[in-house]
């Protein structure tokens, strides 16, 4: 088993989903969580209410905002454990429709085998 | 070239590919299975002149890379090594359908999560046994670069762990799509290969494209581009044989000794596209390519040939792909009905600066045109741009042709 990271893209002032959109995201890990591909969800703030930390010489020094602006930031994600690619793949674009926003599938290290 | 190089060279144009295939099946890892399938090639190279050729260089080759995999994965001290040790001293060298493994990896190295640029050089190295150089030369890109290309996808490949199998039934339709682009590119790279150093018709990588066509076309006997696909190829193939003079010289279709076209692969092609056009479902862009060469090969003589059919196939390909090269080739073919003038104006605006076809194209032209200055420039551009030996010869004869006038 693998994991991987599946981001959501959004470029709308706000993040969250609609009505419609709630319910096919809820049956969507629904589905997961029975079929043992579910490990983590959810869905995240705006860019406006991040915080950049860096204490990399000491003293933490704190920003106000994302880390770079942008047109398009994440609005949510899933952790899911899938056999391979393929797999994930279909689960992405299950989430994908669901959310009805683009997605990004990653690889996570580590975690595999 | 001694004996021994020679039968190396063979071993490496006929063995690659399934050599790599079975150690990718065997230790799921692209990377070991072309760094082993080299080692085990570099090992021939030192033993084979001193003890003699083996008399199956393909079993020879494929034990010694097995055996230098196990001993990496010894050293590197993988978990997998013992499950893989039992695996493979009970299937040696009578790995079963070869040609799956095959086809496995062609998939894989078409998977849609990697660019069609990262499929076409994967699927050329690993499944071709071209090297990194021969690749870069084919697609006018650089050697670096596309040796960082071909890396990327395999770590791809391994990190994001695409599967190393046949897609499932619902995802192969749209699976296949992408191979038969990468498949129409190795046929193309071995009928006329870019490479002056090497035979103008690589028969290895045509026969290849043409062997991995005919096994995806069994599994899909109903895709018409699949069919499509192999028609064209089987019919290009068929004029092998004419396409190089004894003078290693490209012999054109109007130059071609027809009598040396292989009927049979030609007899095949069409049945083919017999079929597709029976089925009655619109033609895609591999079947109406296939039909104008089945025009072309239709004919006896070149004064037999059906312009105006070839025209109308071009047209419905137009629809399907407007780029500048099918406009270039659907000129030619204006130029025997409409003259040279009217083909001249069609391509004068073509964005096709760097393509020597479209430079010895023009020469051509404006040479029936009595315009003899004009075309030695352009003869001379298109031999500059040339990358093949035996097209270059023809194209400097034809330049010389032109005399001082």
């Amino acid at each position: 088993m693998a994991q991987y990271l599946i981001s959501v893209l959004s470029d709308r002032p706000d993040p969250t989903a609609d009505a419609m959109e709630m319910a096919a995201i809820d049956a969507f890990n629904e589905q997961m969580q029975k079929d043992g591909n579910w490990v983590f969800g959810g869905g995240l703030g705006m860019p406006s209410t991040a915080t950049v930390i860096d204490a990399r010489r000491g003293e933490a020094l704190l920003t106000d905002g994302p880390f770079v602006e942008t047109k398009e930031y994440v609005a949510g994600f899933w952790i899911v454990q899938a056999p391979n690619l393929d797999a994930a793949l279909r689960l992405a674009t299950q989430g994908s429709k669901s959310c009805n926003r683009r997605v990004e599938l990653r690889p996570i290290f580590g975690a595999n085998d | 070239m001694t004996d021994v190089d020679d039968a190396i060279a063979h071993a490496h144009h006929e063995e690659w590919a399934r050599i790599v295939a079975t150690l990718a099946k065997r230790f799921g890892d692209l990377d070991i299975a072309e760094e082993m399938a080299g080692e085990a090639f570099a090992v021939a190279l030192e033993r084979w002149p001193v003890d003699g050729v083996p008399p199956n260089p393909g079993a020879w080759l494929t034990v010694t890379a097995n055996r230098k995999a196990i001993d990496r994965l010894r050293r590197e001290a993988r978990r997998r090594e013992k499950h893989q040790e039992a695996m493979i001293l009970s299937d040696l060298i009578e790995s079963p359908s070869i040609d799956d493994d095959r086809l496995r990896l062609v998939f894989t190295c078409c998977h849609p999560a990697l660019s069609m640029e990262a499929r076409v050089a994967l699927t050329l190295r690993m499944v071709g046994g071209l090297s990194v150089a021969e690749i870069s030369r084919a697609f006018f890109v650089q050697e670096d670069a596309m040796g960082q290309r071909i890396t990327r996808a395999k770590a791809k490949i391994k990190t994001a762990k695409i599967p190393y199998y046949v897609p499932s039934r619902e995802d192969l339709p749209s699976r296949v799509t992408g191979v038969l682009a990468v498949l129409y590119l190795v046929f193309n790279e071995g009928y006329l290969a870019s490479d002056p150093q090497k035979e103008a018709v690589r028969h290895d990588l045509t026969a290849e494209a043409i062997r991995l066509t005919r096994l995806v076309h069994e599994l899909m006997p109903d895709d018409g581009e699949v069919a499509g696909l192999l028609a064209l190829m089987l019919l290009t193939d068929a004029r092998r044989s004419a396409r190089v003079s004894r003078e290693g010289e490209l012999a054109t279709l109007e130059e071609q000794d027809r009598r040396t076209w292989d009927r049979q692969l030609i007899t095949e092609g069409h049945a083919l596209i017999r079929e597709r056009l029976a089925s009655r479902a619109s033609p895609g862009r591999y079947q109406l390519l296939a039909a104008i060469n089945a025009v072309h090969t239709d004919a006896l003589d070149i004064s037999d040939t059906d312009w105006s059919q070839i025209i109308a196939l071009y047209d419905q390909l137009m629809f399907l792909d407007p780029s500048p090269v099918v406009q270039l080739n659907r000129a030619v073919a204006l130029a025997e009905l409409d003259g040279a003038q009217v083909a001249l104006a069609e391509i004068d605006d073509l964005p096709l600066e760097d393509y020597h076809a479209f430079h010895a194209t023009r020469a051509h032209l404006l040479r029936r045109l009595g315009r003899g200055d004009e075309a030695r420039v352009s003869y001379d551009r298109a031999i500059a741009l040339a990358g093949n030996t035996a097209e270059i010869r023809y194209l400097v004869r034809r330049r010389n042709e032109l005399g001082d006038d």
